[in-house]
């Protein structure tokens, strides 16, 4: 088991035949994921990486059968190829493109909260079920299968716990990049909710930064809903406020998203919250022992 | 991306967001003239600054003139234009080197009967654009979110519809503002809403917004700052860039794709990833030093932009040091090898340099910089990395 991804899911590629949209689907198709084709409007009948390429992400739907697609498209594109993707009844959206107008989002986020389709990102590294099922950037082969679910907002952060992990010998339930934007799709709170429900996740850890209150909100979610051990780091502690941290969303205003603030909350969870980077896996191996 | 007062009152004008009559002046002549054109009794001059905190701010050169004033007469206007222009203000905003002066406005005064407070900003927890309005203008807001927070009203709204009359009659009756104010208010707060969604904004505060005496609600002062990733569909807004206001080594990393901020230590960074790059900071400091920036030379950096990363920490006469954090994903350990080994060559480390490798390609990463010769620590983790930097600091 694990959460959103497998090894049947079947996923295309919006964006597909553009550099970073051919790049990642050969990457991912290496990985062993079930690539099954691409969309590029105006450019349907080509091929990319010897899968078919559609123009609309209905008729590579009818075609392929696919239930979860990664997107490439460029930042004034991305809006409508997730209201696409909603359209045709995809199960899982991970949109990668960095650089989205945040207003946006707020349609599109209010249109997938009415939808049945997961939306990831943007903004993210994308999601992986290690050994299954990888859609998106983040290196393959530093994942391991294993116990430990993981989620973040920040991408090569998350590979810096994935290795972490992997080192010792925990490996991965699924990791999932939520993005660094102001408004992405999924929360922590609807991941833990999954991550609760997965036989395969053991420990959770949930990787946060500076900037809003989603740290706060799921640690009070923790409190009261989430039975697993739970491990967290926060990073931009040293953050001076009013600078933006490079993700849109890490930024402190107003004396508010401070990382102090952030870390009371969930240690008064009964999280085990990482001092450093350099210790998240040891954080994971702690709250385990902590469990038992 | 920020603008001066002066720039966004002239998006209000075009929006019909009710402001003074007001005139911009670089120089004590044109200041001279635009008090002359406003044609009254008294007016305000203004310095133009991105920083807020002008009122009680001071100028380095002539320490008796405050960043805002009340002037008379025409001569009045151009001496205080004279003090500001080409001057550095200093204010609790700005650090205690202050930021330049280029210009001025000018507006009318007014009978201000009431003063209050209203802000537009995206509220992330609800997903949705958010009126704020408080009864306590003209102070600091966070003080009054901090120790009042009832005081501060809050209407969240629909960017596809804008704000709703009845909102504006809600927020009416709570600040007690009835007849013909209320009918200004509503034109007032739902023209705001309208620029913050037409215009892209992540934030437009007007502090203070006043209710003259005549009942009309005006914008006083105008704060606003956009969303950069929407600016491709405002061009006539990103020509407002004024970069004279911008840290000139940010603004020279921006130019070259990097995310750079720069902090106050003696530890320069360079990584891949904004998270990676706090965390790199974050750790820094967990073993005892201060890291001089947070520096996202990103996913795709190639030798080019890596070797401009260098010299700009370089530029910093601060840094005594330099920690390298590299997790290769899409970014290959090789390439970053090369362009340290490249950098070295054109820009000369002076300084000790930590650089510890981890990811996609890392062994033969690894081996171009045993085999560079250049005098590099090499670091096997994180906290390795950062013991090594901070002892070769503390030498």
């Amino acid at each position: 088991m694990s959460i959103l991804v497998n090894k049947n899911t079947r996923v295309i590629c919006q964006g597909i035949t553009g550099k970073s949209g051919a790049f990642h689907t050969k990457g991912c198709k290496e990985y062993g994921t079930k690539m099954v084709g691409g969309v590029t409007p105006g450019k349907s009948g080509e091929t990319v990486e010897g899968l078919p390429v559609f123009d609309t992400v209905e008729e590579a739907v009818k075609q392929t059968g696919a239930n979860a697609t990664m997107i490439f498209v460029p930042p004034p594109f991305t809006a409508d190829a997730i209201l696409e993707a909603v359209d045709a009844g995809i199960e899982v959206i991970c949109a990668i493109t960095e650089g989205v107008p945040v207003l946006d989002m707020v349609h599109v986020y209010d249109v997938v909260k009415r939808s049945k389709s997961v939306l990831i990102g943007p903004n993210c590294p994308g999601v992986i079920t290690p050994g299954e099922c990888k859609i998106g950037i983040m290196p393959g082969y530093i994942h391991q299968p294993g116990k430990v679910g993981i989620m973040s907002r920040s991408g090569t952060l998350t590979y810096e716990a994935v290795w972490q992990t992997t080192n010792l010998k925990l490996g991965q339930s699924s990791c999932i990049g939520l993005g660094g934007d102001p408004i992405v799709g999924t929360s922590y709170i609807e991941l833990f909710e999954r991550f609760e429900k997965d036989p395969q996740t053991e420990v959770i850890l949930m990787i946060g930064e500076i900037g809003g209150d989603a740290e706060e909100k799921a640690a009070e979610y923790v409190k009261n809903h989430v039975t697993k051990p739970v491990a967290a780091f926060i990073a931009g502690r040293t953050a001076p406020p009013g600078k933006r941290m490079g993700h849109a969303g890490a930024i402190i205003t107003g004396g508010k998203g401070t990382a102090a603030e952030k870390v009371k909350a969930l240690e008064e969870a009964g999280i085990v919250v990482a001092p450093s980077p350099a210790e998240m896996g040891a954080a994971v191996a702690e709250a385990l022992r902590r469990r038992k | 991306m920020k603008i001066h007062e002066y720039q966004a009152k002239e998006l209000f004008r075009a929006f019909q967001v009710p402001i003074l009559q007001g005139f911009v002046a670089r120089s004590p002549e044109e200041a001279q003239a635009a008090y002359d054109k406003l044609g009254g009794t008294l007016a305000v001059i203004k310095a133009q600054l991105h920083a807020g905190g002008r009122g009680k701010g001071t100028f380095i050169e002539v320490p008796t003139q405050r960043g805002v004033q009340l002037v008379r007469s025409g001569q009045e206007a151009a001496a205080a234009a004279k003090n500001m222009i080409g001057n550095r203000l200093v204010t609790v905003q700005t650090g205690a080197a202050g930021s330049p002066v280029n210009q001025v406005f000018l507006e009318q005064g007014c009978d201000i009967a009431r003063e209050l407070y209203a802000a537009v900003v995206l509220d992330r927890a609800e997903k949705l654009p958010l009126l704020m309005v408080s009864s306590e203008g003209g102070v600091e807001i966070e003080k009054v979110a901090e120790e009042t927070p009832e005081k501060i009203l809050r209407e969240h709204f629909d960017p596809a519809h804008g704000l709703m009359p009845f909102q504006v009659r809600k927020l009416c009756k709570k600040l007690n503002i009835s007849g013909n104010a209320a009918k200004s208010a509503d034109l007032f707060f739902r023209k705001l809403c309208e620029v913050f969604v037409k215009l892209d904004c992540s934030m437009a505060e007007i502090n203070p917004l006043v209710i003259t005496k005549d009942d009309k609600m005006i914008a006083l002062d105008a704060k606003i700052t956009f969303d950069d990733n929407a600016m491709y569909r405002h061009p006539d807004v990103k020509e407002l860039r004024d970069v004279a206001e911008e840290e000139p080594a940010e603004l020279r990393a921006s130019n070259s794709g990097l995310s750079f901020v720069k902090l106050e230590g003696n530890i320069g960074c360079l990584v891949n990833g904004a998270g990676l790059a706090m965390a790199t900071m974050d750790i820094i400091k967990y073993h005892g030093g201060a890291p001089a920036n947070f520096l996202d030379v990103g996913g795709g950096a190639n030798t080019q932009q890596v070797t401009e990363a260098f010299r700009i920490i370089l530029s910093d006469p601060n840094v005594k040091a330099i920690l390298v954090n590299i997790f290769g994903g899409i970014a290959r350990c090789t390439t970053i090898a090369q362009a340290i080994i490249d950098a070295s060559k054109e820009v000369g480390f002076k300084v000790p340099l930590v650089v510890r490798l981890e990811g996609t390609e890392v062994e033969e990463g690894k081996k171009m910089l045993r085999e560079s010769g250049l005098a590099i620590i090499s670091a096997d983790d994180l906290t390795d990395a950062a013991k090594k930097v901070v002892a070769s600091v503390g030498k």
